[in-house]
């Protein structure tokens, strides 16, 4: 099964993905799908959202040479910059193109869900730059944890919901933001953050954000000429690591790796790591992995990264790790508060604690010597300046 | 033809509406007592709610009963045992959520059922499209695998989903998740007009039915009414006997 085709008309990844939809969704769904499959290749649409990517989120975004760390870990270590896309993380990708899309479609109204509240900022980026009115469905928990966000989300005209069930945090989110859309479906779109959801958000999201791999193959193969050995992202849901990700499916000699987050153990209930520890399972629309119980219900989460605080994965990610195209493995909340500090003290950039856990998986040196890696950036640390200082001031989730 | 099809039939032949109470299985409270008294109070047949960590088709009210029963530790087998202790003859139909039969595994499931006498099952996120191998191996055991049909889908697929449904075709009233209305939604109806020509199978209206006079409104032009939030309301707020009470008089509107 080739990127082209993947995944088949029943939003299927091998026997990952479907549309696990209460009906009231389905004819959403379809418009959705159909309108996508012929405006992923129309120029018109591509012209428009190309030139916004350009203009205003500041794409291409570069890939950085991280010499000092690459001297520390004894790698030839590249940074794609999405955290110098505009809003700060590669989340703008995805909504940007889902506001034009449903913009497209006529609808009036978006919603959207946020965990860390970066693709709620995005989101709501996206519908003032578009004229759209914005509902964010946040977990209370979160509000609280990212309030620099909630006050950017409301300084860019959107509502934000605090969401109050089960651990107020993202995946209550999602099912809050579900259960508005069941509601609203003819007149709302929802921007789902992330490539998980029914068929086709999977498939949406991952063409939106493969834009991150398609650069970054041309530019690193430009520089270093040729490819990179490793290609490495962090793995929530895993949309910046699909997005980077796809360039590479299958690419001889370039091997992929996901990195989870491993929380504070392998306990069901102290990390997220649903590929490494998880069985196949269906939430929020999708058959993939998932951290459940005995009875399939789905279990709480820890990670110190709100960005990755979730008990699902995208259904494509299931699909590589079973066919054995992609690797997954999991860095701690100690790895990556080390990585945090680390890339700020050897090459100046403060990470978002999601990509931290890359680079603190990194400083295991898991990968031969001299490995050629590229590392997706996801997005920059600042929303997370407060948990890291109270985490480093003894704090230790 | 199972037994909840044949119920529902026998009700519809005789010129009478189908009245089907839901109730969120592991509530304190909601054991085989409650569903005795349930069928007392003039239930045709009994949908038992198997509570999930993610009920995205619910409202409030039994989101907030899902919560608590799971909170106090009911399993799967808990919901089945209430069932079987509550030794009723009107069918009960379960419902619950996608991964709960995923994670059981499809035939296990059905035979967890069968074994604990349940004759239909409702599953809101496994529509039409991903639920051809489940209804069979239901179908197999004497377990109708019930469809819903919703509000603004096309001909073509009310179709499909009246050809699959088994035991009857639980038409949503409205737009939006379960949890009571000011009024009955119009969309009740034209659910219903879309989906009769398809099917001789009872079609039973819910989601969003408050009151008698509304379950009144939609026994004019559907087979049956479900109502579920209206009667957990009374249950939540610890008032058993409220909630038998208000099932009568839902009983009696149902006509």
């Amino acid at each position: 099964m080739s990127v082209a085709t993947r995944p088949d008309e029943q939003g299927r990844f091998g026997a990952y993905g479907g549309r696990y939809a209460p009906e009231v969704l389905i004819p959403a769904l379809d418009e959705l799908a159909a309108a996508w499959l012929e405006l992923r290749n129309d120029p018109g649409f591509r012209g428009e959202l190309g030139d916004l990517l350009r203009d205003f989120v500041g794409r291409p975004t570069p890939i950085t040479h991280a010499t000092r760390l690459s001297a520390e870990l004894g790698y030839d270590l590249w940074l794609k910059r999405e955290d110098l896309a505009h809003t700060g993380a590669h989340k703008i990708n995805n909504a940007l193109g889902q506001v034009l899309l449903a913009k497209g479609l006529g609808k009036q109204r978006i919603i959207a869900e946020t965990g860390a509240g970066q693709h709620g900022v995005a989101t709501a980026t996206a519908c003032a730059l578009l004229g759209l009115p914005c509902v964010v469905y946040m977990g209370e928990e979160d509000t609280h944890r990212q309030a620099p966000n909630v006050a950017r989300m409301e300084l860019l005209g959107a509502e934000v919901v605090p969401v109050t069930a089960g651990m107020k945090t993202l995946k209550e989110a999602v099912n809050e933001a579900l259960r508005d859309w069941a509601a609203s479906v003819g007149s709302t779109h929802y921007v789902i953050g992330s490539v998980v959801g029914p068929h086709p958000f999977p498939m949406l999201v991952r063409d939106l954000q493969r834009v991150i791999g398609d650069e970054a193959r041309t530019q690193y193969r430009d520089r270093v000429g040729t490819d990179p050995e490793y290609v490495v992202a962090c793995v929530g849901g895993g949309s910046n690591a699909i997005g980077m990700f796809t360039a590479f499916v299958g690419a001889p000699e370039v091997r992929l790796f996901g990195v989870e987050a491993g929380g504070v153990g392998s306990e069901l209930g102290r990390h997220c790591s649903s590929l490494t520890l998880g069985q196949p399972g269906i939430l929020h629309g999708a058959l993939s992995y998932l951290l459940q119980d005995a009875d399939g219900q789905v279990v709480e989460t820890h990670s110190i990264s709100a960005g990755l605080d979730y008990p699902g994965v995208g259904p494509e990610h299931a699909y590589l790790k079973d066919e054995g195209l992609a690797t997954y493995v999991s860095a701690t909340d100690g790895d990556a508060l080390d990585g945090f500090q680390l890339l700020a003290r050897t090459e100046g950039i403060i990470p978002a604690l999601e990509p931290a856990h890359v680079i603190g998986w990194l400083q295991h040196r898991p990968l031969p010597d001299g490995a050629r890696v590229l590392v997706n950036l996801s997005g920059r640390g600042d929303k997370d300046l407060d948990t890291v200082r109270a985490a480093l001031a003894g704090e230790r989730p | 033809m199972s037994n909840l099809e044949a119920t529902l039939r026998a009700v519809r032949d005789r010129g009478a509406k189908s009245f089907v109470p839901y109730v969120t299985g592991g509530y304190p409270g909601v054991d085989g007592g409650l569903l005795r008294m349930l069928a007392a109070a003039g239930a045709d047949a009994i949908e038992v709610g198997i509570p999930h960590s993610d009920p995205i088709m619910d409202g409030g009210v039994i989101q907030e009963a899902s919560r608590v029963a799971l909170q106090r530790g009911t399993r799967i087998g808990d919901v089945l045992a209430s069932i079987v202790d509550a030794a009723i003859e009107i069918p009960v139909a379960v419902m619950t959520y996608a991964n709960i039969v995923h994670h059981r595994g499809y035939e296990a499931f059905c035979d967890d059922l069968a074994r604990s006498g349940v004759d239909g099952v409702i599953v809101p996120d496994l529509p039409v499209d991903e639920v051809e191998r489940f209804a069979a191996l239901g179908a197999a055991r004497g377990i109708d695998v019930v469809l819903l049909a919703a509000p603004g889908t096309t001909a073509e697929r009310y179709r499909a989903i009246a050809a699959a449904s088994h035991g009857f075709v639980y038409c949503v009233a409205t737009y939006g998740v379960t949890g009571v209305r000011d009024q009955l939604s119009v969309t009740a109806r034209d659910v219903v007009t879309a989906v009769r020509p398809y099917t001789d199978l009872p079609l039973l209206v819910g989601v969003g039915i408050a009151t008698p006079e509304q379950a009144g409104e939609a026994s004019a032009f559907a087979d049956g009414v479900i109502v579920g939030s209206a009667l957990m309301a009374p249950l939540v707020a610890g008032d058993p006997k409220a909630a038998v009470e208000l099932s009568g008089a839902f009983r009696s509107q149902i006509v």
